[in-house]
């Protein structure tokens, strides 16, 4: 029995827990994948947003603009990349002028520091790349990148290093009130916790019909992505957007913090909660449109594609509720719900404490934890006194992005240890080079299976039926 | 920081190659720095015959073609190092690299052999659109769990892109029990060997489709199907020749792509068609006493041309650390009229060549002509050409003669 | 009976028509060499491969590579491949060892095409 159940291991629900940590209750993370971050968390844009765009006095104003204050610290004690890099909006013509300005003015009432309309010089003496045809800009200098999974692993692990459990797999299909108590069914096996927080993503709706509540709706809002090689991220500095249309804030060329150009995000709603395939549509959709926006991006050193699902509810804003007793809700949570969940997680545990949960701090909570890029970061002699001490650091596994051994070891190890090849991607970016893991997969599954007690062939690369390999040939 | 006269990275067909020819010169003081646990490279992996016709005379498997060569280099007692990775290298030719035991360090080289291999085009840069399971592979990943991890990935294959590497596992995953439904080819002609159609696809009635392409991949653990469409002439899917095709695995077989990562650090100017390093008759690179060889500086169909190839970058290597490195004016190749490339890209003048080339497109009855200008220098008939196997061409010192630059074309008979 | 195959000799890869009744060839055309006799009479009369493969080893971590020291009948390939899927060996090995002798009693051995210390 647990103090509270978190339903989704996003980076929602991972903060939640990390928040929750920090107190004398116990914590569960409930997951229906093998790993953290697979859901929206995943596959995102990865923007720190300043807060200009969202409706003044709406939930998503109010947690972007404290979100955005909180991000840099929170990211500093998980050890998680984050950059101030500074967004801009660029404009084309007159309407799009005047959609600026109201950006602007939305901005200025968020409580934006430093927003600033640019005209088309000073646009392209700090992008000289941008289109000379882009001739006004709305400069927000607090926008910045963050590594979505790699702040909600690093959140979900440090949440467990103080104390929070995580039980993976565990597809929620019911959940009950038994007097006091909720009990949390797969079909299987029930945990029993006396808060719970919904934070499901896509499907958190359908989690929160399980305590009768149907007053939302979640529609997946998918987004095609392009990323392109890590030579093409010197193109551009700040995030660049087109100025928005209804659909959401359109499609941007970034450069994410770990030096690749991110083209993307289309946008288009969809039924199938599960349906991240990319179409030959969408993927030429964003090469015309920031080509259009920034004449030289290089589509042809994409070295990936991929879609992720935003949840977007039919309230118009995010749904921070409590909807049946001891029952929170944190649905809808689509952008700028990156940005917003270091401050939505601490305004969820008020929450918890409003309905009644004894949470006295806890006096040993250590809030940091040591970057999953520790190695990486390292000096020379760092990386050989480490060398020295534990040899396997010495052995590069992945080539494209020198990975060793040892930093694999470190992220099946350490809290939420990597259990899949994906797992291991997300945590050292081994495999999400340039040769797209076919050099270092086979190695790496060959870590996976010994570090875990696992065969070669039940290895997968994200969980479920995802094998790799089914059997041996002889 | 140590020095060594001469440092091979990449202890593959091509490495051990050089380092072979460079110690017949005379230079003693070699390091080859291998990544993998044993000398060889792919060709470990390359578990079928057909390597060595030119060389040896016989047909060899890979590994046995990669035995002889590194018997030579046991032989000769040339020092190697194994499971070590290069990580930069500098334009004033200092190595770094890290192992278990030494960590990261840093070698003074006296002259550098690039040859470090390529790697195949992934499904990121195909851009096939669709859903993103497990079950979609390289040719050249599913071909080392088959045969040296020696577990199956797949039961029922297709298989997009007829590139050799494509041909040889379809014939691979077929003798081990897995049935490959079709393989795609995107172009009107197949990017792999004749002998390779014949042997590894016809011998097992596998189709292959030319002009068609994956448009669409099915399936969200796994892979469970694609779908499968012509093209148009400007490779364009048509829409309507969509046709759904079952199968568990993908593999790629797409085109390789040269892994210059090493020498863009060192600053050797990159060819935009091979996207290797552009080199003078002696394979030296931009920079130097930085040569290159093998599939590092361009695709190469046989490996016996790779080790030719680095036999005569391992001999310009040991002449420059001998100072004995002609310095003089170069005269530039330019491909034109059906000649996507040549290598090398430019001759000193003074100097003869053997010129390797690829074609654009398959060809037949054309003749091969070389100019100066309007003037025709030499011509050579070929009855039949294809994109796939590189071509060869002679180049004369009297040719290089009064000018900066010579034309190479296909011309119709 | 009439077949058409391409022959590999070399690059060229020519389409021949071969003509044949009874273990007989009765014409072969589409050659533009004399080579092309030969390997349209092999390959329509005894078509022969190498097979490559291979097998466990029993007390090492990996896989020992294996072909055919010489061509096997090609429409036997699998017959062949059922035998050497049933074999292991022992490291250590060295290139050329026998692994499968006489294989279906064709006279033709397996070797082993790598050396496992």
């Amino acid at each position: 029995m647990y103090d509270i159940a978190v339903i989704g291991a996003g980076v929602i629900g991972s903060l939640i827990a990390r928040e929750a940590s920090r107190y004398n209750v116990s914590v569960v993370v409930i997951e229906k994948e093998a790993d953290s971050a697979l859901g929206a968390t995943g596959a995102n844009s990865g923007i720190v947003h300043a807060g200009f765009d969202a409706k003044p006095g709406s939930l998503k104003a109010r947690f972007n603009v404290e979100g955005n204050r909180m991000m840099e610290s929170v990211c500093r004690e998980l050890g998680v990349s984050y950059k101030n890099n500074g967004s801009l909006v660029i404009g084309f013509d007159d309407e799009d002028r005047k959609v600026i300005e109201d950006l602007y003015d939305r901005g200025v009432k968020n409580g934006v520091e430093r927003l600033e309309i640019v005209d088309s010089a000073r646009l392209h003496e700090l992008e000289p790349n941008v289109s000379d045809k882009a001739t006004v800009a709305l400069y927000a200098p607090t926008g910045g990148i963050v590594c979505p999974y790699g702040l909600a692993i690093a959140a979900l692990g440090n949440a467990m290093d103080n104390g929070a459990e995580l039980e993976r797999c565990f597809e929620v299909k019911s959940i009950t009130r038994k007097g006091d108590i909720y009990e949390i069914s797969n079909g299987v096996k029930t945990i029993e916790a006396k808060y719970v927080v919904n934070a499901a993503g896509v499907f958190s709706d359908r989690i929160a019909a399980m305590v009768g509540d149907n007053s939302f709706k979640i529609t997946p809002r998918k987004g095609e992505y392009m990323l392109c090689d890590k030579e093409s991220g010197g193109i551009v500095s700040h995030t660049i957007f087109r100025t928005p249309s209804k659909m959401g804030k359109g499609i941007l060329v970034s450069p994410t913090v770990d030096g690749n150009l991110l083209l993307g995000p289309t946008a288009t709603d969809i039924d199938d909660k599960e349906d991240t395939s990319t179409t030959p549509e969408g993927l030429a959709v964003i090469a015309n449109e920031c080509l259009a926006d920034v004449p030289g991006v290089p589509t042809r050193t994409v070295i990936t594609s991929f879609a992720g699902l935003r949840s977007v509810d039919d309230k118009g804003d995010f749904i921070i509720n409590s909807p049946a007793e001891n029952f929170i809700n944190c649905a809808g949570i689509e952008s700028p719900g990156l940005t917003s969940a270091p401050a939505i997680a601490v305004y969820v545990t008020e929450l918890l404490k409003d309905a009644g949960l004894s949470m006295t701090k806890k006096e040993n909570f250590n809030p940091n934890r040591v970057s999953m890029h520790e190695f990486r970061d390292m000096t020379i002699e760092e990386k050989n006194q480490r060398i020295k001490e534990d040899p396997t650091y010495g052995k590069i596994i992945c080539r494209c992005e020198t990975i060793s051994e040892g930093e694999i070891i470190r992220a099946i190890r350490e809290n939420p240890g990597a259990v899949t090849v994906d797992g291991v991607k997300r945590r050292t970016r081994a495999t999400m080079g340039r040769c797209g893991g076919g050099f270092c997969s086979p190695s790496i599954i060959g870590i996976i299976a010994r570090e875990l007690g696992m065969k070669y062939e039940e290895v997968t690369k994200f969980g479920g039926e995802s094998v790799y390999n089914f059997g041996e040939v002889k | 920081m140590q020095t060594k006269d001469l440092v091979i990275i990449g202890g593959g067909p091509a490495g051990m190659s050089a380092a072979i020819s460079a110690y017949n010169e005379g230079i003693k003081d070699i390091l080859i720095i291998e990544r993998e646990e044993s000398l060889g490279g792919i060709l470990k992996q390359c578990i079928h015959n057909g390597f060595g016709l030119h060389k040896f005379g016989e047909q060899l498997t890979g590994p046995e073609y990669a035995e002889r060569y590194s018997d030579e280099v046991e032989k000769l007692g040339i020092p190697y190092i194994t499971e070590t990775m290069v990580v930069d290298v500098s334009e004033d030719r200092v190595v770094t690299a890290v192992n278990k035991k030494d960590g990261y360090f840093q070698i003074k080289a006296g002259a550098i052999v690039l040859a470090m291999g390529c790697r195949e085009r992934s499904r990121g840069a195909l851009n096939i659109p669709g859903h993103r399971p497990a079950g979609i592979y390289t040719a050249g990943t599913a071909q080392k769990f088959v045969n040296i991890m020696g577990y199956m990935p797949g039961k029922s294959v297709v298989i997009l892109g007829s590139g050799d590497i494509g041909l040889i596992m379809a014939r691979r995953m077929t003798l081990e029990g897995a049935k490959v439904k079709a393989v795609c080819e995107l172009m009107p002609y197949s990017g792999g060997l004749t002998r390779n159609i014949v042997q590894c696809l016809e011998d097992f009635d596998i189709p292959l489709m030319l002009s068609h392409t994956i448009t669409d991949i099915h399936g969200k653990d796994r892979v469970e199907g694609v779908t499968v469409c012509k093209v148009d002439e400007n490779r364009k899917p048509i829409e309507e020749t969509a046709q759904y095709i079952e199968c568990d695995t993908i593999l790629l077989s797409c085109g390789l792509i040269p892994e210059n990562e090493l020498s863009k650090s060192a600053g050797v100017v990159l060819d935009r068609v091979t996207s290797g390093a552009v080199v003078d008759e002696t394979r030296q690179t931009s920079i130097p006493g930085i040569f290159a060889c093998g599939n590092v500086l361009h695709v190469h169909d046989l490996v016996d041309f790779v080790s030719d190839e680095a036999e005569i970058a391992g001999k310009g290597a040991a002449e420059f650390i001998k100072g004995n490195t002609k310095i003089g004016e170069t005269v530039e190749i330019l491909p034109t009229d059906g000649v996507r490339y040549t290598v090398p890209q430019k001759v000193t003048r003074g100097e003869g060549a053997s010129l390797y080339f690829r074609v654009a497109d398959v060809y037949k009855n054309v003749t091969v002509a070389l100019y100066k200008g309007e003037e025709l220098l030499a011509k050579k008939k070929r009855p039949k050409v294809a994109p796939g196997e590189m071509e060869r061409f002679e180049i004369k010192p009297e040719y290089l003669e009064n000018t900066d630059k010579l034309t190479i074309k296909l011309e119709r008979n | 009976m009439k077949r058409e195959i391409i022959c590999t000799n070399c690059p060229m890869g020519c389409p021949l028509t071969v003509e044949y009744e009874d273990g007989k060839i009765l014409s072969i055309t589409g050659n533009t060499c004399k080579n092309g006799i030969t390997f349209g009479t092999n390959e329509v009369l005894c078509p022969k491969r190498t097979i490559t493969s291979i097998v466990k080893v029993t007390n090492r971590d990996m896989m020992l590579s294996v072909k055919s020291a010489s061509e096997l009948p090609k429409e036997r390939i699998f017959e062949f491949m059922d035998i050497i899927n049933k074999t292991s060996v022992t490291a250590p090995v060295k290139t050329g060892d026998v692994i499968v002798a006489d294989i279906g009693g064709t006279g033709i051995d397996i070797v082993a095409t790598k050396s496992i210390r």
